[in-house]
Formats: C-alpha cells, sequence, structure tokens
C-alpha cells in the first residue's frame, strides 16, 4: 500500500517532490521500482541458496527471456514464439563452444570467446526469424514463430554430432573470473539481478526513445507508419534484432545456473509457459514478464506440497496452473500490471475527489 | 545506372506529380484507366467527381499504398512508380487519409513527433530526443497550427472525430513537405474547424502544392487553382474552377446530382 500511495503522489504532482530537485522527484516517480531494488540487492541477506536459485535466479531469468517476447508483443505487436529457442540456442552454444561433460563436441573455449560469439548467433537466428515473419501480422506471426520452435526442438532432439540429441550437455560450468566462481549461489544471484534489472531499465528507456516509438507506431498502425517515412519492415526485423539480445543473455545464465541443457529446455511446452508468463504478467510495461515469472515460479515450486497438504494429487499442479492463468486472463486481459494499473487509476480518482 | 543525360530530361519535366497512362485494376474492377496527369510545383489543385470515380486511388498510386497495375508515377522528375511510401514521403510527398489513420493508445504529442521523426534522421536511435532537440518545438508548433494543445497529452484513441481529423493534417505537415495529398480533409468538420482548415490551406507556402480531394463545394473550390474531375477511373475535364463550374457537362454529372453532399 506505501509503494502505491507514493506512485500516486508523485503522479498527481503534490507531496514534498514539488518543491525539490529533479532528482528527489525521479526518486519519488520510481520509488516503488527503487525500493523493490533494494530488496533484490538485500535479499541474499535473508534467503537460502534454494530460494536464491530455484525462486530468484530462476524468476529473474525466465523474466528476461519472457521480457523479449513483451517487448516485441507489447511494444510492437509480434507475438514470436520463438523466443524461447533463441535463449535456448545461446545455451547450446555456450555448451557447445565452452566447457561441458562432452570433450567430442564442446570446443573448450574459455568464457569471454564463447560468450560473444553464443550471443551473436543467437541475435542472427532471432533477427532471421523476424525477417521471416515481419511481413505477416496477427496468428501468422505465430505460426511461423511456432514452427521455428518446433523445429528447433526436433533438430536438437535428433541432431548429435552438434547438439548430442535428445541428452544433450550436463555439467556446464559457470565462468570463474575476477577471482570469483560465478556458478556459487549468491554472485550467480547477483549476475542475473545484475542482467535483469539491465534488460528491464533499458527496455523502458527505449520503449520512449524514437526506435520504441515507431515500435509502437508500427503496432498501432503500420500502414500510416509507411506514410510517415518509417520502412516498417526494416523496423520491424531490428526489433527481433534488439529482443534476441535479451533472450540471448537469459539463455546464457540459464545454462550457467542449470549446469545443463537439453532438447527439453526448448520444448514446445516451454514456448507456451514462456506466452503465459508474458501475458499473465501483463503486455504493457517491461516488469509484467518478471511479475508473470515469479507467479509461475512460485506456483510450479509449491503447487505441488500445496495439492497434496491440502488432500489432493500432487500430479494435478498443472491444472492449477492453468486454472490461475484463466483467472487472471479473464479478470484483467492486460494481466497483472493491468490490476495494478487500474488500482492505481482508482485510488487516484478517489482522492481527487476527497480533495474538492 | 541512368546516364546524367537521361537525369536531367527526367528533372527536366519540371512537374511536381506528373502520371502516365496509370491504370489500377482490383481483380476484374479497373479502379482507374489509364490516367495522364501533370502537376506543377506549387499548384493547389482539385481532384473532383462521385463515389467511386477512382479519386482515393489516385492518390494511393502517387504514394504507394498501393503500386498502379500499369504507368509511370513522376515525383519532381524522379520515377517513384515502384518505389515503397515511405520512400517518396522522405522525398517530401505527404498525405492524409480520408478515414483518419492514427496511432489510437500514443498522445497526441507522440503522434506528431513520430511523423517529425520519420522524415528526418535517427528514425533507430535509442537515445530518448530530449525537450530542449528543435524537433521537439517544430512538434509543438504543428500541435498548436491544429489547435490541440489542450489535448497534446491525451491517447488518441480518446479524441472526437474532429480532433482526430485536425491531427491528420498535423501529420501532413511534419518537416519540410513538397507536395501533399489530402483525401477529403473537411470531411466531419464542423463549421468553425472547416474555416480553420481554409485558413491552414491558404497559409501554406507558395511552394507547397497539393492536390485535395473534398465533397464540400465551399471548401473546394476556394483553396485550388486547378481542377480535374474523375468519373469511372478516368480524367474527363480539367480547368479552372469557375470554368469548371461552368461547364454544363459537368453540372449534369456531378454539381447537380451531389450539390446536396
Amino acid at each position: 500500500m506505501a509503494l502505491l500511495q507514493s506512485a500516486q503522489e508523485s503522479a498527481l504532482g503534490i507531496g514534498s517532490a514539488q518543491r525539490s530537485g529533479p532528482f528527489a522527484q525521479w526518486v519519488s516517480r520510481n520509488a516503488a521500482i527503487l525500493l523493490l531494488g533494494l530488496f533484490m540487492i538485500l535479499f541474499p541477506a535473508i534467503a537460502n541458496d534454494f530460494f536464491l536459485r530455484q525462486i530468484a535466479g530462476w524468476t529473474m531469468i525466465l523474466g528476461m527471456i519472457a521480457l523479449s517476447l513483451t517487448f516485441l508483443a507489447g511494444y510492437g505487436g509480434m507475438v514470436s514464439l520463438a523466443q524461447m529457442t533463441v535463449a535456448g540456442l545461446a545455451g547450446y552454444m555456450i555448451a557447445v563452444l565452452g566447457v561441458s561433460s562432452l570433450p567430442k563436441v564442446s570446443l573448450f573455449w574459455p568464457w569471454w570467446a564463447a560468450v560473444p560469439l553464443a550471443i551473436v548467433i543467437a541475435t542472427a537466428f532471432g533477427t532471421l526469424a523476424g525477417a521471416l515473419s515481419a511481413r505477416t501480422e496477427g496468428i501468422y506471426t505465430i505460426m511461423i514463430t511456432l514452427a521455428l520452435a518446433t523445429s528447433f526442438f526436433y533438430l536438437t532432439l535428433q541432431n548429435w554430432p552438434i547438439f548430442n540429441g535428445f541428452s544433450g550437455f550436463t555439467t556446464i560450468p559457470a565462468p570463474h573470473f575476477l577471482g570469483v566462481d560465478w556458478g556459487k549461489a549468491v554472485p550467480l544471484y547477483y549476475l542475473i539481478l545484475f542482467f535483469a534489472a539491465l534488460s528491464y531499465a533499458v527496455v523502458l528507456y527505449v520503449s520512449r526513445a524514437p526506435f520504441g516509438l515507431a515500435l509502437q507506431g508500427v503496432r498501432d498502425n503500420p500502414r500510416r507508419m509507411e506514410a510517415i517515412g518509417y520502412n516498417v519492415t526494416a523496423h520491424r526485423i531490428a526489433a527481433y534484432a534488439f529482443a534476441a539480445v535479451i533472450a540471448a543473455i537469459g539463455g546464457i545464465l540459464l545454462v550457467w545456473q542449470n549446469n545443463q541443457i537439453s532438447p527439453f529446455s526448448v520444448g514446445v511446452d516451454v514456448v507456451i509457459n514462456l506466452l503465459i508468463i508474458a501475458v499473465v504478467g501483463g503486455l504493457g510495461h517491461p516488469i509484467g514478464p518478471f511479475i508473470g515469472a515469479l507467479i509461475y515460479v512460485m506456483l510450479r515450486t509449491f503447487a505441488l506440497d500445496a495439492l497434496v497438504a491440502v488432500g489432493l494429487d500432487g500430479r494435478r499442479f498443472q491444472t492449477l496452473i492453468g486454472l490461475g492463468f484463466l483467472v487472471i486472463v479473464l479478470f484483467s486481459p492486460d494481466g497483472v500490471v493491468g490490476i495494478w494499473r487500474r488500482l492505481r487509476e482508482r485510488a487516484r480518482s478517489s482522492q481527487r475527489t476527497s480533495r474538492r | 545506372m541512368s546516364s546524367i543525360a537521361e537525369r536531367m530530361a527526367a528533372a527536366g519535366t519540371g512537374n511536381a506529380i506528373e502520371l502516365r497512362g496509370v491504370s489500377r485494376r482490383f481483380g476484374a474492377l479497373a479502379a482507374l484507366s489509364d490516367v495522364t496527369l501533370s502537376v506543377r510545383p506549387g499548384e493547389r489543385r482539385a481532384v473532383l467527381g462521385s463515389n467511386g470515380a477512382g479519386k482515393t486511388t489516385l492518390l494511393n498510386c502517387v504514394t504507394g499504398d498501393f503500386p498502379p497495375t500499369s504507368g509511370t508515377v513522376r515525383f519532381f522528375g524522379e520515377d517513384v512508380t515502384i518505389l515503397p511510401p515511405h520512400e517518396r514521403i522522405r522525398r517530401g510527398l505527404r498525405r492524409t487519409y480520408q478515414i483518419s489513420l492514427l496511432f489510437s493508445r500514443l498522445s497526441v504529442r507522440d503522434n506528431v513527433y513520430l511523423a517529425c521523426r520519420g522524415v528526418s534522421r535517427g528514425r533507430f536511435s535509442f537515445i530518448r530526443t530530449r525537450a530542449s532537440d528543435g524537433l521537439m518545438q517544430s512538434v509543438a508548433d504543428l500541435i498548436s497550427l491544429v489547435h490541440l494543445e489542450n489535448v497534446a497529452e491525451r491517447p488518441v484513441g480518446e479524441l472526437a472525430h474532429g480532433q482526430q481529423r485536425q491531427l491528420e493534417i498535423a501529420l501532413a505537415l511534419a518537416g519540410a513537405p513538397r507536395f501533399i495529398l489530402f483525401d477529403e480533409p473537411a470531411a466531419g468538420l464542423s463549421p468553425t474547424e472547416r474555416s480553420d482548415l481554409v485558413a491552414i490551406l491558404t497559409a501554406l507556402p507558395a511552394h507547397i502544392g497539393y492536390i485535395i480531394i473534398e465533397h464540400d463545394m465551399a471548401v473546394a473550390l476556394r483553396v485550388v487553382e486547378s481542377v480535374t474531375m474523375m468519373h469511372n477511373g478516368r480524367i474527363f475535364k480539367e480547368g479552372t474552377p469557375s470554368e469548371i463550374e461552368a461547364d454544363p457537362e459537368v453540372q449534369e454529372l456531378y454539381l447537380g446530382s451531389s450539390g446536396h453532399a
């Protein structure tokens, strides 16, 4: 409630912020996210390894990969189901170019050579996916990107020379550098937090920069965008490239966290889960995918025990996730972010009337 | 690669818009048949005709929204027949749409900003435009030109119909236009907004020519120096506003039947 209060005051231009400098105003306007950031920085002090890895780490990684989908779908109106595939390809490249338990496939390059090339390859793939689907709209974009995701899943399943078939790669270590073992729970948590926060901030910033605004123009009216001087196809492809970089970094963090990757990391069920995360969280704001990922991870982790505790079959946890998805989307088509927005507007208008 | 002589010959035609034998078919329907039309730089021309005469299709062929099935389109001497719309816009062509085509979830300011950015550099920039940037001043000027200051921060989807029409016009005036195509700009405007529109059109710098499609004769004939009459996808008469008004054939075909519109 405190978060809600501060957001309101700043939006109304009342409170102390009005009289103080631009920095204080900025702090007041972003109080909610700054408090969240502070909490995330202090989180390792109160959380054990399980919470750092299986809850926070997993949430932020899934959030990043879903963010790349949110960027395309929310700002660009392009629902791409190939973003998990971009992340998976980056993860696979880390295993192939770097270190794994498979010396006959892995090249054992150092991390600083493997990481940039993995990002480049995954981004090239994401851009190609964009080039293939940029001239399509709506359901056709979904079909093309779903086809790409499905083909990649079967490729990894059936290809042994590069992807090692259904067993994939194991014992992929996180790197050591600056004297830190980034595979340990706390350093890895901070590494993931850094990139999650960075990708969130960059998306938020770019959404009001020419590139992001033009993308929203393309979403609202591609024909008019052409008629005011924009190359709509080029803009769409560039958006896919940008989103692919975020997904690729997420994919690399995913293999560093899990130390393994297999076709089941990029299966169609995972692709659909990512879409659910993005939609449940809300496509209207870059915080949405992280909220969606948190709900998903919590349900995934605790639903089974909760069901058993109330005397139901624990294997029904997927049903519970599905029901949760249904309820949120039914009541708020723009996800949790939409619920938050409506609550804030209601609070704001009631405050305005009480002020009169 | 065309030779310098060829390019000079092309530029030497001296017309802002030059259509030669332009046809456009939609399946069996010939929306435009063999249209040849020249408009000089700075010339202001009305295109009149009943519904289905091919007026909007003509504009679509000039902007490239739909390319012509046959014929050539030149813009200030350059053959733009196969150029995509955004390339023509960057060369100084502008247009408005009969049914407003706007960015409904963005604010009025963002709509005008996109139009100004679209004909300048930095369309792909990842850096936000500062409030002190010269582009932002042009945005503010265009918004006040069409009297939308009070709703500048509102999402366009919430605007009244007349305000959306005003915004249509602002988008077409962004940057440094050389030639503008207005597709029924007065449709749905109140009498006050209509006189504002006439004022904006007559106040345009003399070097900016335009083609205007308009059913309201009071607007159309006050803001142009020449008129092209279309019927069934063909041009059947060209002249000054007074010649056209006096022409018995025109009166029978068009002015008589749709004088009430």
